[in-house]
């Protein structure tokens, strides 16, 4: 089962069945996929619950001088994306689902690492001109689409960064938490107010890996979204690597 | 035909449900429901005491000489600013699970030994600052009033209409944690709690209860004004 994994299927002798499909995603790939799309979900809407109890960066009173276009006194955000009401609600759903999101995180980490299917996701350094050369596509500056494995070199971009984004999270939510007993991870991300920012600015982060990611799954490779519930895969990018 | 109609079928419901979920959880000021929030409870309890394990493990203090920053704002429960007609009339009342329940007198507590240390404040809306706070720590008022060893909380009374909270004993037991009567080098305003309020740069801002009254040592865990409402009871930083 593993091999069908990155390989086309073998020629069948009992009957033509061109588009026999692959075994792409194996269960616990899928259930941590949509486990963590929603508790992300859940801790981005809790997240900016919590956010808009105090809607600016740096310390109370003062000015911090980074980027913010949310800032309080600039665009509030619209209530339909918040979670938890008010600043308790936000914060009870934010520290319950803080531990499955960790823990879904970590079973898939594990996953990945211990299957070898690392290998197909992670972006290394000898991905870099399949990167171009999908960015020469996408701008239709060339008029084929690359050969590619399972994922090409801009996906495996976008999953390795996803990765470190969720390590980002994580770290910076636990200097948020525990300032002191953890002050030197809080010191890591540049204090408390720097942590503080680093997370709010992976949630931005977060949402424009969602919004690329929806729209290159549905324009590029429908295929793809039945792959990920069902884990079966008849699209056309079934080559091996 | 049947099969493959059931199948399209079950696609089309995958198709819209799993995205909706995310969308249904996000449905505004949702709490999960009588069916969760038992579970939600047990996972909040565990993290209160990951808190103290972790403070009793790391036991670190806050470096008490940072720079100042930003300006510390004014909160109070009551509809307008509590503030004592008469100081010399009050008295900071320590008792409960105690040997020599005391009342301290404003000129009692400044002559016991202060504290001071210029320190960030958390609130736990998100916001920082850094202030100079100066204070008796409350293991000297602790030492005087002697503690059963029953005691396992400590509960701290206002006159700042109901507020009240209530803290395990090892964070007001904390080398830092302080009964301040001075803030930024002057003797503490009614704006920041006077006379007399609890301190501490291990513990979340609504922990640290100002207009002192009361301090009650118990063997039960108290409730508190912010905490019964859904705040983390912890609150440590």
């Amino acid at each position: 089962m593993t091999t069908s994994i990155d390989r086309p299927p073998e020629p069948q002798t009992s009957g033509p069945r061109p588009h026999a499909p692959l075994l792409r995603h194996r269960g616990l790939v899928r259930l941590t996929h949509w486990l963590h799309a929603v508790f992300l979900a859940g801790m981005i809407g809790s997240g900016l619950q919590i956010y808009t109890a105090y809607a600016h960066i740096g310390y109370h009173g003062d000015t911090f001088g980074v980027p913010n276009p949310f800032d309080g006194t600039r665009m509030a955000l619209p209530r339909q994306v918040l979670l938890g009401g008010w600043l308790a609600g936000g914060l009870r759903w934010h520290f319950v689902l803080a531990w499955p999101f960790v823990l879904t995180g970590l079973a898939y980490v594990l996953f990945l690492a211990f299957s070898g299917e690392w290998r197909a996701l992670l972006f290394r350094p000898r991905d870099v001109p399949g990167a171009v050369q999908m960015g020469r596509y996408y701008l239709r500056v060339r008029r084929d689409h690359p050969p590619q494995g399972k994922h090409n070199a801009l996906q495996k971009s976008a999953y390795s960064f996803v990765l470190v984004l969720a390590v980002v999270s994580v770290l910076s939510g636990f200097a948020l938490a525990k300032p002191i007993q953890l002050s030197w991870l809080t010191a890591l991300f540049g204090g408390y107010e720097w942590a503080r920012y680093w997370h709010f600015v992976a949630v931005w982060a977060f949402t424009a890996f969602i919004v690329v990611h929806v729209i290159a799954v549905l324009a590029s490779d429908p295929a793809s979204l039945r792959a990920i519930i069902t884990g079966r895969y008849r699209g056309r990018h079934t080559a091996g690597g | 035909m049947g099969e493959s109609r059931r199948i399209i079928a079950r696609r089309d419901f995958l198709r819209v449900a799993v995205p909706a979920l995310p969308a249904a959880l996000v449905a505004c000021g949702w709490n999960g429901g009588k069916q969760l929030q038992p579970l939600f409870n047990r996972i909040i309890a565990a993290n209160n005491r990951l808190g103290e394990g972790l403070q009793a493990v790391t036991h670190r203090t806050a470096d008490p000489r940072q720079v100042d920053r930003g300006q510390m704002p004014a909160y109070f429960i009551s509809d307008t600013m509590p503030m004592l007609v008469d100081p010399s009339g009050w008295r900071l009342r320590v008792g409960g699970l105690v040997r020599q329940p005391t009342s301290f007198t404003l000129p009692m507590l400044a002559q016991l030994p202060h504290i001071g240390y210029t320190v960030t404040h958390h609130c736990v809306e998100g916001w920082s600052v850094v202030k100079a706070w100066n204070g008796v720590p409350f293991t000297t008022i602790a030492a005087l009033v002697e503690p059963l060893p029953a005691a396992r909380y400590v509960r701290f009374d206002s006159f700042d209409s109901d507020y009240m909270n209530g803290w395990d004993i090892a964070s007001a037991m904390h080398p830092q944690t302080i009964l301040a009567d001075a803030f930024e080098g002057r003797p503490l305003a009614p704006m920041h709690g006077a006379p007399l309020r609890l301190y501490s740069p291990i513990k979340l801002g609504y922990k640290l209860t100002k207009y002192l009254t009361t301090v009650t040592f118990t063997a039960e865990k108290p409730g508190g004004y912010w905490e019964d409402q859904g705040y983390p009871w912890f609150g440590g930083l």
